[in-house]
């Protein structure tokens, strides 16, 4: 359709923005933490006696002033210091937090569990197309960057029949020599290997779209990403979004999470997952900066494949365990409220005697976040084999 | 055209003329209904001339110029023998003289930490020489090493014995791990190289074992007053998930737990400072266990965990989940049952020999067919080798390879996860690798690669451009990718880098 490099920006706007002037695309950001991430360390239970029984060495102290204990939300959850970045979302009611979330399947290996959070078929080893990818509707033009994933390869979450592409970086996308970009377009575009014709012919459309981003404004200077992969994938998304390109899912990941030694140091709100939390929620703090009102529009979730355990083990760590906590972020979410039914730490309580019981499967958070941002109502579509519950009404 | 076409006759008549050896591989035929009928194409042989270039596709990191001739003058027979037997075969001196820099892969785990150390105090940033050192050995060994079947192998058992780098003291463990636990075993019995990564520091540190205390245990940790010791799982669960039965290998969480009992005591003297196994009876939990169903009494010792590992290495679970995961690797992605049941058999019977292993996989029909051949796409780690390789470039400095590797999306030694680098196809063809690939292959031709150099003086002298072509891919490129670079035309490098950065090339 286009020469390469030659999209003029306000034209790819228009193919790719809605019929009705003034009407911009929803977004849904998907943030998996891959490695199991310590929920109830990120939002403590500071009013539940038992979290402080059970974790004697890697409790963070209850709300007390300074930098050292939970900032309080609501006199009964508080945030890990490091997210202090994430209080004024909070204050705004752009920030939103579901408890005791998780997946119906017991597993506690990392690799099928996180399969079955990305293909949303949670004890179904062989699905291969991911929530994601089928959260899209089928549209006839789409834009071919409506689907980006900001990692190294495709993850899961994104696989499927709707094009998706993974892109390390917008300046990187693209391969400056047009005449060897023609040649490679058009011996990979009509090539009879299935695999790599698909991908390429993705690619190449949508190399022309971010060709025609590539200098548009940054982040406002005032704005400061966290260095890391993760502040700098958010910094790409706000680029499309701000772009209009089409842009309707985004995903990228962030790993680190499997704690079980020295989760913290020895203040337990120093250590390593203070550290992955201090990235995170600057990351998360840059991004609503940057968009600005545009937030209306975006809703962010973050994710985990499984919890972990309520004790802590030997190790001033902890092991693999259940339910877990999420985020959603964004204008247009139910902010300054925890979803979810919380069932508590008492023996009890605890999913085998272990871990915190699943009360919210992870399916109707995201089924509740697909249905109003991609406009995708069919949820037995979206999550087959899911039985839809009744949504929390996390977003407005 | 007429050009192409005199060429190609020719070149048939050349290729026809030097096919002198010793005829083709014979490896019987399936018997009919071996595999469900989706895997046909593993009952079709290949053509001699197609077999010479599987063996250097998937039991090499890819042919360099004059590989095939070379192969054919020697016979597959031979060669397959001699690969399967790398004492047998006398190292590429390149390669040791380009190893000799790198001294640090020579230092004991204490003399590492030392080296980081006095990096540290030097105010160094960036990467230490150590890990600079065991990547870029790594990629030369693969471009460079006679012994390149060796080479794969080490490739593959690392993965599957994955240790991640950055983690703490597995800096100082790295390299010793790899030249002492993994590469003597390669052609060895799988017990013995289950056994050696057990002991490892490098294994022991990654997956927390050395920490891991018997439960009634009230050890105070060194540096915190209030921490108790206590069991850690982690080695337990992926020893079984991943090391041994595999995911579906019939073990339950109970398993997990007991195996994990039985490695209490296995831990490192000051590993902190690069310190040596040792196992440790004040750690180990001496009650009694039941491990897939065996009793093991109470009061073993170190002989808990021996037993765990001699169950597990000649588990007939064992068997497929390690035979399954080889003919993933050098067969196809989903392998047929026929070959992987095979495999498991010899596995099982030869008390996990696992040369006779390969042996069964290397004589089989299901190997040398077309189900097969150029089945597999090549990890970031096998595409850049192979295109240094097919470019005869002459690498000064394997850093900016290391580089391209990692942005391609395999940051080698550096998988956090114990799952190791898959080499699924699926895993590694997307847009930002596809455009990175073809980026690199070009910036390779056109001698961009700071470090790396090619002579391109081969490429020039071939008047035509798809000579360039069959050079790098040992045979004529298909119809689209010979249409698009005889219509772009250009320079000989030019040619050489769309060849390099096509779905062809793209293939083992």
């Amino acid at each position: 359709m286009f020469g390469i490099g030659v999209v003029p920006g306000w034209l790819s706007r228009a193919v790719y923005a809605q019929e009705t002037p003034g009407t911009r695309k929803k977004v849904l950001v998907a943030i998996f933490q891959r490695g199991a991430v310590d929920g109830l360390n990120v939002v403590i239970p500071h009013g539940e006696q038992a979290y402080y029984a059970l974790r004697p060495s890697i409790a963070i102290p209850r709300p007390n002033g300074s930098g050292t204990g939970a900032i309080d939300l609501d006199g009964y959850f508080g945030l890990h210091p490091a997210l202090a970045s994430l209080k004024p979302l909070w204050t705004a009611r752009q920030l939103a937090i579901v408890e005791a979330v998780g997946s119906p399947d017991p597993t506690r290996s990392h690799f099928d569990a996180q399969d079955y959070m990305e293909s949303g078929t949670p004890g179904i080893r062989t699905t291969s197309v991911g929530w994601l990818n089928r959260a899209l509707c089928a549209e006839p033009d789409a834009s071919p960057v409506r689907a980006v994933s900001l990692t190294p390869d495709l993850p899961l979450s994104l696989r499927g029949p709707n094009a998706a592409v993974a892109v390390g970086s917008i300046g990187d996308f693209q391969i400056r020599d047009t005449h060897a970009a023609s040649a490679f377009e058009a011996m990979y575009g009509s090539s009879p290997d299935r695999v790599m014709n698909g991908t390429a012919r993705e690619t190449f459309e949508a190399m022309r779209v971010m060709q025609s981003i590539e200098h548009m404004p940054d982040a406002p200077k005032d704005v400061s990403y966290p260095k890391g992969r993760l502040g700098q994938s958010l910094r790409q998304i706000a680029r499309m979004i701000k772009a209009d390109v089409g842009l309707e899912v985004a995903f990228t990941d962030v790993g680190g999470w499997d704690t079980h030694v020295n989760e913290t140091g020895p203040e337990p709100h120093t250590g390593q997952l203070a550290n992955l939390l201090r990235d995170l929620g600057d990351s998360l703090a840059a991004l609503s900066r940057d968009l600005g009102d545009r937030m209306e529009d975006v809703t962010v979730v973050t994710m985990s494949e499984f919890g972990r355990t309520a004790k802590e083990n030997g190790n001033r760590g902890t092991d693999h365990g259940h339910a877990n906590v999420m985020f959603v972020l964004g204008g247009n979410v139910r902010g300054r409220h925890i979803f979810g039914h919380w069932p508590g730490l008492e023996r009890e309580q605890l999913y085998e005697g272990r871990d915190l019981n699943v009360t919210t499967d992870f399916r109707t958070v995201l089924s509740e976040l697909v249905g109003k941002q991609t406009g995708n109502r069919e949820i037995a579509r979206v999550f087959p084999g899911f039985r839809p519950q009744p949504p929390l009404g996390i977003l407005v | 055209m007429v050009v192409a076409k005199a060429f190609g006759s020719v070149l048939g008549f050349f290729l026809c003329g030097a096919l002198l050896s010793a005829g083709p591989l014979k490896t019987g035929k399936l018997k009919p209904g071996a595999n469900p009928p989706n895997y046909a194409a593993f009952n079709r042989p290949l053509s001699e001339e197609d077999q010479l270039r599987h063996a250097l596709d998937r039991l090499t990191f890819g042919p360099r110029p004059g590989d095939l001739e070379r192969l054919d003058q020697m016979g597959l027979k031979r060669w397959l023998d001699e690969q399967l037997h790398p004492e047998k075969i006398a190292e590429n001196s390149l390669l040791i003289e380009k190893l000799s820099p790198l001294t640090s892969l020579n230092l004991a785990p204490p003399q590492t930490y030392a080296l980081y150390e006095s990096e540290k105090s030097a105010g160094q940033k960036g990467p230490n020489p150590a890990a600079r050192d065991l990547i870029d050995a790594k990629i030369l060994r693969a471009i460079y090493s006679n012994r390149q079947f060796a080479e794969l192998l080490d490739d593959f058992w690392f993965n599957h014995f994955n240790v991640f780098l950055n983690k703490g003291a597995d800096r100082y463990f790295l390299a010793v791990y790899e030249r002492d636990t993994i590469r003597p075993h390669l052609f060895g019995k799988f017990y013995d190289l289950l056994l050696a990564t057990a002991e490892s520091p490098a294994m022991l540190f990654y997956l927390d074992n050395w920490q891991s205390a018997g439960p009634d245990l009230a050890v105070r940790a060194p540096n915190n007053k209030r921490a108790r010791r206590g069991l850690n799982e982690n080695y337990g669960r992926e020893l079984l998930e991943l090391h041994t039965l595999g995911v579906n290998g019939g073990y339950m969480q109970k398993d997990v737990i007991e195996v994990a009992r039985c490695f209490t005591g296995w831990t490192i003297r000051q590993p902190g400072k690069g310190g040596e196994f040792f196992y440790s009876d004040r750690l180990h939990d001496k009650g009694a266990k039941v491990v897939l169903g065996h009793v093991i009494p109470a009061g073993g010792g170190m002989k808990d965990g021996l037993e765990v590992l001699e169950i597990l290495a000649h588990h007939p679970a064992t068997a497929h989940h390690i035979s399954l995961e080889l003919a993933q690797r050098f067969v196809a992605d989903d392998p047929p049952p026929s070959l992987v049941n095979r495999m498991s058999e010899t596995f099982l019977k030869s008390g996990g020999d696992l040369r006779k292993v390969l042996q069964t996989m290397l004589k089989s029909p299901e190997f040398w067919s077309e189900g097969a051949y150029q089945a597999k796409v090549k990890t970031p780690f096998e595409m850049v080798v192979s295109a240094v390789r097919a470019a005869n470039a002459n690498v000064d400095s394997a850093n900016a390879l290391a580089g391209q590797i990692q942005k391609l999306g395999e940051p080698l030694y550096r998988k956090i996860e114990p799952t190791g680098y898959s080499s699924a196809n699926t895993e590694w063809i997307n847009s930002a690798s596809l455009l990175d690939r073809m980026n690199f292959a070009l910036a390779l031709a056109q001698n961009r690669v700071k470090g790396v150099h090619v002579d391109t003086g081969s490429w020039e002298s071939q008047r035509d451009p798809l000579q360039v072509a069959r050079s790098i891919l040992g045979a004529l490129p298909g119809a689209q990718t010979e249409a698009a670079i005889e219509q772009q035309g250009g320079a000989p490098n030019m040619v050489a880098g769309l060849t390099l950065g096509s779905p062809e090339f793209q293939r083992r």
